[in-house]
């Protein structure tokens, strides 16, 4: 049988999924307890149970300083910069972009725009927004906003110009002004792929929010790894590391969830 | 005159491609024209014109004797050969669009007891296209006969003064051609619709038409062939009186239809 044929039944597949992953942790724990068996002292690949240590006291101790318990913290204040910021950007995404993809003249407009801010690099302007902003959370929000937004904003400007032509005459025959179509034929529309950009977003929103926290912060994900670093605390980095992957993870299943339950028609038609 | 709709010296071009010159037609209420003629003849540039789609490079359009404004309208209604339902809504909803945007200019959509009153004129449309166990299914899930149905419907809840059809059963099989050719019929006698199909089928064209047009170019250069374009080179009038009584009784599908279709198919 040729191998483009070779279909993992469901159990399968998440036993083959989770083969790599558990080859990795293994590796990992051999090469930790190599370097461990020459120097106890080995601070580059804790042992897990060193991170488990580390851990324990920002999970469950409250920091002598500030009272508070720094992890949870830091998880608080980094997902709210996120979730800010990706709200702000899936907003100005949605309604720029159905205006954008429905008005030809909007588009003739301020398309050329888009398009050049969404060329910047966006950590370049990142002196500028702590020059303009200060280093306070608007900073760091406005980073994640200018990072992500031009490029959903582009994306569901071209997927509701792609709708095809002969639903928007429809609509227009059916008595729908450009307000209706927009709101009736083209929003709906551009939500499934909205949620579909937001997945895609994700990703560079943490980058922009780990960068923006390194720099400049007191509290967050981001802040606390780029902090421990000076003290070489990888058995406190690697921990962070993969919350950070955990809760990407959780978001990016979450949207999926969202689309397939809110937007069915989107989905191949729900059952 | 007595005529629905009246084309004036329509011409066509893009660029120096002329697809149209010189097209005159008067449309009577209660026609059903069929338009054929080799591909890129215009026949779909035609009846864009006459949508509101596309704006003729010269001539004029009157509907009941006033100019017709160059865009779509609610007095023209359309089905496309694909694309013309809307893939998010259930096919009741699809229905209920064109009310609601006549009656909520701000949303677009109708609550309440006036949302009762379309979703029941919706409901009765769908019935009368065969589409009354469909009512909460979404396109996706339809066949493409069943899509079409809905289109119909769709564009009839307007009580357009003209239907458009553009290709509208070419894609689907033979004998479902056959059912949907039954269905437009008894629409287009139900509803005493003035109808323009454009197709590139000929039998579907003399079977359902009662004036057949085709569009072809009358000269030919062939050192620049774009530079002629097409106009109405037949223009023959049908009758259609027997079939549209003796089909009464055979309504929805009868067998005799299928045959006929798979024969010529």
């Amino acid at each position: 049988m040729r191998w483009v044929n070779r279909h993992p039944r469901q159990g399968n597949r998440i036993l083959l999924g989770a083969l790599p992953i558990l080859l990795l942790l293994l590796l990992y724990l051999v090469l930790a307890a190599q370097r461990h068996a020459e120097n106890p002292m080995d601070k580059i690949l804790p042992l897990p149970g060193s991170m488990r240590d580390a851990m324990a006291a920002l999970l469950f101790q409250a920091d002598q300083l500030t009272g508070q318990f720094v992890f949870w913290a830091d998880t608080v204040a980094s997902l709210q910069r996120l979730g800010i910021g990706l709200g702000i950007a899936t907003l100005t995404a949605l309604v720029a972009g159905l205006v954008l993809g429905v008005l030809p003249p909007a588009r003739a407009t301020f398309g050329p725009l888009v398009t050049a801010i969404a060329v910047i690099p966006p950590i370049a302007l990142l002196p500028i927004l702590f020059i303009a902003l200060g280093l306070g959370e608007t900073a760091k929000v406005a980073l994640i906003v200018i990072g992500i937004a031009p490029v959903m904003m582009r994306d569901i400007a071209a997927h509701v110009s792609d709708l095809p032509r002969e639903q928007i005459v429809k609509a227009q025959t059916l008595g729908a002004s450009s307000w209706q179509i927009m709101i009736r034929v083209a929003l709906p529309q551009a939500m499934p792929r909205l949620l579909h950009a937001m997945r895609l977003a994700l990703g560079p929103a943490w980058v922009f929010l780990i960068s923006a926290e390194a720099i400049a912060s007191d509290v967050g994900l981001g802040y606390r790894i780029f902090l421990v670093r000076r003290y070489l605390s990888m058995d406190v980095i690697i921990p962070y590391v993969a919350w950070i992957a955990i809760l990407a993870i959780l978001m990016d299943g979450a949207l999926t969830l969202a689309s397939r339950r809110a937007f069915p028609w989107a989905h191949g038609a729900g059952r | 005159m007595s005529a629905l709709l009246s084309l004036r010296n329509i011409w066509v071009e893009y660029g120096d491609k002329i697809v149209l010159e010189k097209v005159d037609l008067d449309i009577e209420a209660g026609s059903f024209v069929s338009i054929i003629g080799p591909s890129g003849a215009g026949k779909s540039s035609l009846l864009r014109v006459v949508l509101g789609q596309e704006v003729p490079t010269r001539g004029t359009i009157l509907l009941d004797g006033e100019p017709l404004t160059p865009e779509c309208g609610p007095d023209r209604g359309v089905v496309f050969q694909r694309y013309s339902v809307f893939p998010h809504l259930s096919a009741l909803r699809n229905t209920i669009f064109g009310l609601e945007c006549a009656k909520a200019p701000l949303t677009a959509r109708l609550f309440g007891g006036a949302r009762r009153a379309a979703a029941a004129e919706a409901e009765e449309m769908l019935r009368a296209v065969g589409l009354g166990d469909a009512l909460h299914l979404y396109p996706a899930q339809m066949s493409g006969g069943m899509q079409q149905r809905l289109a119909i419907a769709q564009a009839l809840i307007k009580r357009p003064r003209i239907l458009l059809l553009d290709e509208p059963f070419g894609a689907l099989d033979p004998g479902i051609r056959a059912d949907m050719h039954a269905l437009i019929t008894r629409l287009w006698r139900d509803y005493a619709l003035t109808i323009i199909m454009v197709t590139h089928d000929i039998r579907e064209a003399f079977t359902l038409g009662t004036r057949v047009l085709t569009l072809d170019k009358r000269r030919h250069d062939p050192h620049a062939p774009h530079r002629f374009g097409a106009t109405a080179v037949y223009d023959l009038p049908l009758r259609r009186t027997e079939p549209a009584a003796g089909e009464d009784v055979a309504d929805d599908a009868s067998p005799q239809d299928d045959e006929e279709a798979i024969g010529n198919g």
